[in-house]
């Protein structure tokens, strides 16, 4: 396990990567951004380097700094149930700032041939 | 009245109770000192009709006698809080022109309180950054030296309280871009607890990280902002803490145990982590932070030596986990339901593409990548499930280290505002300057940036303190309390004493 996370580390970005990276992203980069943009990640991933000398044998994951502040901290889920009023009124104002809008629905290009 | 503009929140609340000053004049005072100062470039949109109904009403108010600490108080929002009557951006080309059909709770309690609201102010865009640089509409400038950045993210904030535009300002703070900004302008800030104001309405970054706070130029300032903002919003914001809404105004007031009158830091352990006061730090950092450790003393405190290991580490485990949530918060910007979308495309994926390679900056593009890299299958448990374990390890030092002390305290940042363009081509010399802030971030504390002196260039220096949870009493009473033995809040950049 270990080996395999080192191997991983140490690998270094190449424009492909990039690539597969944006197209995960839905960004469309110029080849000329990809080679910039390798060698910043590149230069960041050596400081992740130093994370692997660091023993987390056994820890639990911190996701969130909540489960770090103890007992008197919870959190909770809210009913699951509409917080806002179904009206014309409410749906307008949120598709206000939409691009493009028909009858209320949200247009986009053809996604079915 | 030619000095309103330098009274702060407490002496114009003051002032209007007093009816020497009506809340229209100082509001008309203010929107004219913004308007000629936009140069700085500290406002993104000036509300100049709607602050001025919002001044004829709380003048009225006034009149019958309401009370309200902050009516009829003009102040700005950072514009990552959503608004509405004013476009929300958060310094992205992507958010050009959207209009929130809601207002942030942090908004809408401000408002509450009876606090105008004169505009919108620059910040890093969708809040990544650390000298306000990375704004789609362009850089901020330092109020101190124009030629300077006023730090970030929230660098619009810092320079227009600095530069007397507006008496505070809200903030948001992921890894330091309340506190950053804070010291690099001079000003005070605080960046309470995580989930102590409601996220509900700030447009997402890093949402394990993100906090809003105050910025104003003194700590009691901040108490009043603070106490308006803060306080459960059980049913919006899930990671909203359900404690009770505080006075942090008249708590700052009550006397510590055994306090006396030059004394009224009696007792207070002031813990010094050693890895906050190594060869990174510039000399003029050090020495102003020194000084300011002095005074602390002579008010009562101890200083305590501490360690917090891991320091150095909340770089990488930072630059990993905040993207990560970046790059999955951002999803939500696919030209879709709100904001930029490309004027010509072909297929859906094509769209997707073409509006958010349009509408983000390079930060904003850096870090998505980032994020998804971490992310991706066969680097989730090497990097993003690594780095939430050190997370843990570095929130378990900070508790170990309040073992022994109350506050801890070292410098907001290795060295003073650097010089617009110098860092612009190195995202990684940013990323390190970062260091003094993060670890505090990870672990979810609140800090303060307190103004404490002046380095290289005649640039302000902040005292970072940093405080356990829901400790922000302690740190605005050491803020305050040291405010009132120095000056250096009270000091305004030449350039803006007119």
């Amino acid at each position: 396990m270990q080996l395999v996370s080192k191997k991983v580390l140490l690998m270094a970005l190449h424009s492909e990567d990039m690539r597969r990276l944006a197209r995960l992203a839905r960004l469309d980069l110029p080849e000329e951004a990809q080679t910039a943009l390798a060698g910043q990640l590149n230069t960041f991933f050596g400081l992740v380097e130093q994370m692997n000398a660091v023993d987390t044998d056994g820890l639990e994951p911190l996701a969130h700094p909540a489960d770090a502040m103890g007992e008197a901290v919870t959190l909770r889920l809210r009913p699951d149930v509409a917080s806002e009023p179904a009206t014309e009124a409410v749906r307008a104002a949120n598709q206000r700032s939409a691009p493009a809008v028909e009858r209320g629905l949200y247009l986009v290009p053809k996604v079915i041939e | 009245m030619s000095d309103m503009h330098d009274w702060g929140v407490s002496e114009t609340a003051r002032q209007l109770r007093s009816k020497a000053v009506s809340s229209v004049e100082v509001t008309m005072a203010l929107l004219a000192r913004a308007q000629a100062n936009e140069a700085l470039g500290s406002f993104l949109h000036l509300d100049v009709e709607g602050a001025l109904a919002q001044a004829k009403q709380a003048d009225a108010q006034l009149s019958a006698g309401a009370q309200g600490r902050l009516l009829g108080v003009a102040l700005a929002h950072k514009d990552v809080f959503v608004t509405t009557g004013m476009p929300t951006t958060a310094g992205s080309q992507m958010l050009a022109g959207y209009q929130s059909p809601f207002n942030a709770t942090v908004v809408q309690r401000l408002a509450d309180a009876g606090a105008i609201s004169l505009g919108k102010l620059n910040c890093d865009e969708f809040a990544m950054g650390s000298g306000n640089e990375n704004s789609a509409y362009g850089p901020v400038r330092n109020p101190w030296d124009t030629t300077r950045v006023p730090g970030g993210s929230s660098g619009g904030s810092a320079a227009a309280v600095a530069a007397r535009l507006i008496p505070a300002a809200t903030g948001t703070d992921t890894g330091g871009s309340i506190r950053q900004p804070a010291s690099f302008c001079g000003i005070t800030g605080i960046k309470p607890t995580y989930g102590l104001c409601s996220r509900y309405g700030m447009v997402a970054f890093a949402s394990s990280l993100d906090q809003a706070g105050a910025m104003a130029r003194t700590a009691e300032d901040c108490a009043w902002l603070l106490s308006a903002m803060a306080g459960p919003d059980i049913d919006r914001d899930a990671t909203s803490l359900d404690v009770p809404a505080r006075d942090y105004a008249a708590a700052i007031a009550v006397p510590r145990a055994g306090a006396t009158a030059d004394k009224p830091l009696h007792g207070l352990r002031i813990g010094l982590p050693k890895e906050f006061f190594g060869e990174g730090v510039s000399p003029d950092v050090q020495t102003a932070v020194q000084s300011a450790l002095q005074q602390l003393t002579a008010l009562g405190a101890v200083l305590v030596d501490i360690t917090l290991p891991r320091t150095e580490l909340s770089i990488p485990v930072y630059y990993i986990i905040a993207p990560a949530e970046a790059s999955s918060n951002l999803s939500r910007f696919d030209g879709v339901r709100y904001g930029h979308r490309a004027a010509e495309y072909g297929d859906l994926i094509d769209m997707y593409q073409k509006t958010r390679s349009e509408g983000f900056g390079d930060e904003v593009k850096r870090r998505i990548l980032m994020g998804a890299y971490v992310l991706s299958h066969g680097y989730y448990d090497a990097y993003y499930l690594k780095a939430q374990k050190i997370r843990r390890l570095i929130a378990n030092d900070f508790q170990s280290a309040f073992q022994s002390c109350d506050v801890i305290a070292g410098p907001v940042a290795p060295t003073v505002a650097w010089r617009l363009g110098e860092k612009a081509n190195d995202p990684v010399a940013n990323y390190l300057a970062d260091i003094f802030t993060l670890s505090s971030s990870l672990a979810g504390l609140p800090g303060m940036s307190v103004p404490a002196g002046f380095g290289e260039g005649g640039m302000p220096v902040g005292l970072q303190l940093v405080g356990n949870y829901l400790k922000e009493d302690e740190l605005l009473q050491t803020a305050h309390q040291f405010q009132q033995m120095t000056s250096w809040h009270d000091a305004m950049p030449k350039e803006f004493s007119v």
